[in-house]
């Protein structure tokens, strides 16, 4: 399995966070995530304006595996979303934490996301699992 | 190949020729097509040869043992097809009255009693036309439950992780939040985090007992006591019942309401999009809601209840009621096997799954939880064969089919990495299960001397590993004449 970016947070549901240097955060799946579920056929992304409270479902990745909601690692308001992964979902699995992003959200508050894990935390949450 | 495709322009089968052009001037011209319709034109022995090469290419329990855990794919058998076709059934026509139907509502009748002796519960429904049906009719009947106690409050249902899919779809079409419940290492839910989310915001929980990890619930009592004193009510997804048939009962564990897949415990066929049936039952405090049509029998002759009776009734979930002919299948099933049968059908079904799961593992295989014994199921996985020889779930399943195996089902649960779930039914001798050992010790033999083998299979059946993700992205589901 690749490297974990150092630069991103984690979830125990296994989304990754990147600030960036608007206040804005990228969200979207991690590597790990993509190799468990397999090949994917199928994104959805969550309307954009819409206000999400953390842990909350707001996407679907579908493999040929399963299909899996998505739930955001902090809450805030979505002010961007991939469109490009509805005609290519396989850039989830090509570049998970590149072009496979899923959203970009205005969190709701400066301490969002605490509680979420280094990249350190998140190797080992994995490699327990 | 299509018949479409056998088709050869002016070909007949004169068998199946209209004797005389058909009279319709009583049709508004507008209406009449003036083209003929584009039907495959070929003889009839071609129309035999096409359908009996497909029929041969069926993988079925009819012919191959067929282990697809949560599906409960046993043996039907031909008796209840032969005697639900009776002609008195056959004709028996859904508007007649109940003093003409009196053998069709008795038979009836008699199935919601079995029912409901079979899993505790107070009143059964058969109106539901599916198990999918069913489990929308269930939580309809929580939501009516606590709607006509003014406690409109309530919007979460609570389901555990290890549930199938339809759980969390059914409470959302409901109108429910849906709340995931973890589940501990050892296959049961946690109950502490259970107990954490309860609240007056508990409309119920959907609990599948035994789980789709394949063990039994130990503690449904607490569970069904911090759910009920939270306001919430039980909700029984009855597709592993088969495990617990005639031995415990779910309304004696503190369910209010169940769904039945009538498909998988009482042999009636299996999908294909086909007629189902996915009757419910529910505790007393349920009963006004149950859907209609339901038969009431006054000691001398047998009726219909409708919401006339039932103004409380969540309502009719199709027109008539439900799918009889299914029923009927489900009714000489249970009449079969009596009382004592249902109790043979749980011990067998647990016996044999107990019996592959031990010698599997001293094949070699790694056990999802082996400290645990196996109800109807067991989950095998492959994750240390697929760190360590790149072998996933889905080379082993697709290798089965070449020992003529149908394969368990992969990647379900999704809680357990690379996971067979295997579902022997009892309805399988112990030398089929032998063999089916003995296959599954030669492929992970394979597994370390020939990985590449796995990975290409299926070798002998009529088309190879197939692209599914090409399947799923690319659907090509119409044929069209000369078209690509």
């Amino acid at each position: 399995m690749s490297e974990l970016p150092g630069d991103l947070k984690y979830s125990k549901s296994h989304e990754w966070v990147r600030v960036n240097d608007d206040g804005t955060v990228t969200v979207g799946i991690t590597d790990h995530a993509q190799e468990q579920l397999g090949d994917m056929v199928y994104v959805e992304v969550p309307e954009q304006g819409r206000e999400l409270e953390a842990e909350e479902a707001c996407a679907v990745v579908e493999s040929v595996k399963a299909a899996s909601d998505v739930y955001t690692p902090l809450a805030g308001t979505v002010v961007e979303v991939n469109e490009a992964l509805t005609d290519a979902p396989e850039t989830v699995n090509q570049d998970a934490y590149g072009a496979g992003w899923l959203m970009k959200l205005k969190p709701a508050s400066p301490d969002a996301l605490d509680g979420l894990m280094d990249p350190d935390a998140y190797q080992a949450f994995i490699d327990a699992e | 190949m299509l018949i479409f495709e056998h088709s050869q322009s002016g070909r007949r089968a004169t068998a199946q020729a209209p004797v005389d052009e058909a009279v319709v001037d009583d049709l508004p011209a507008e209406l009449l097509r003036d083209d003929v319709p584009a039907l495959p034109e070929v003889s009839e022995m071609q129309v035999v040869r096409h359908y009996t090469r497909l029929s041969q290419k069926n993988f079925s329990i009819d012919t191959e043992f067929y282990p697809l855990g949560s599906c409960t794919m046993k043996y039907n058998p031909r008796a209840c097809n032969t005697l639900a076709m009776l002609p008195g059934f056959l004709a028996h026509h859904p508007l007649a009255p109940a003093s003409e139907g009196q053998g069709v509502l008795a038979c009836l009748y008699d199935l919601q009693e079995m029912l409901k002796g079979v899993t505790g519960m107070q009143a059964v429904s058969l109106a539901p036309a599916a198990g999918a049906q069913g489990e929308f009719a269930g939580v309809a009947m929580i939501r009516a439950y606590h709607d006509a106690r003014g406690d409109a409050e309530r919007d979460e249902i609570l389901v555990p992780d290890a549930a199938h899919g339809t759980n969390p779809a059914t409470a959302t079409m409901c109108g429910y939040k849906v709340h995931e419940i973890p589940t501990g290492a050892d296959g049961d839910v946690d109950v502490d985090a259970l107990r954490a989310a309860v609240g007056p915001r508990t409309a119920g929980i959907m609990l599948t007992n035994p789980s789709t990890l394949g063990v039994f619930e130990r503690r449904i009592e607490e569970i069904a006591g911090i759910v009920h004193n939270a306001g919430g009510l039980l909700y029984y997804d009855g597709a592993n019942l088969n495990a617990i048939l005639g031995k415990v009962r779910p309304g004696d564990m503190g369910f209010d309401v169940i769904h039945m897949n009538l498909h998988k415990t009482f042999s009636t066929p299996h999908g294909g999009g086909g007629p189902g049936a996915g009757p419910v039952g529910v505790s007393a405090r349920l009963e006004s809601f149950l859907p209609v049509p339901l038969v009431a029998f006054d000691g001398d002759e047998y009726s219909w209840i409708t919401d006339r009776e039932r103004p409380q009734s969540i309502g009719r979930l199709s027109a008539f009621a439900g799918n009889v002919g299914v029923l009927l299948r489900a009714y000489v099933y249970a009449r079969m096997l009596g009382r004592e049968g249902m109790h043979r059908v749980a011990e067998f079904a647990t016996l044999n799954a107990n019996y592959l799961m031990k010698r599997l593992q001293e094949a070699g295989f790694d056990l999802a939880f082996p400290d645990r014994r196996a109800t109807h199921e067991f989950i095998v996985t492959l994750k240390r064969q697929q760190k360590e020889q790149g072998v996933s779930a889905m080379d082993v399943a697709k290798r089965l089919l070449d020992f003529g195996f149908h394969a368990p089902t992969t990647y379900f649960p999704m809680l357990v990495p690379e996971c067979l779930l295997i579902e022997p039914t009892e309805t399988e001798s112990p030398e089929e299960l032998d063999g089916f050992v003995e296959a599954m010790a030669k492929i992970l033999d394979e597994a370390e001397q020939n990985p590449d083998h796995l990975h290409e299979a299926p070798h002998t059946r009529p088309v190879r590993r197939l692209d599914e993700v090409r399947a799923a992205r690319e659907l090509d589901l119409r044929w069209v004449a000369g078209g690509t």
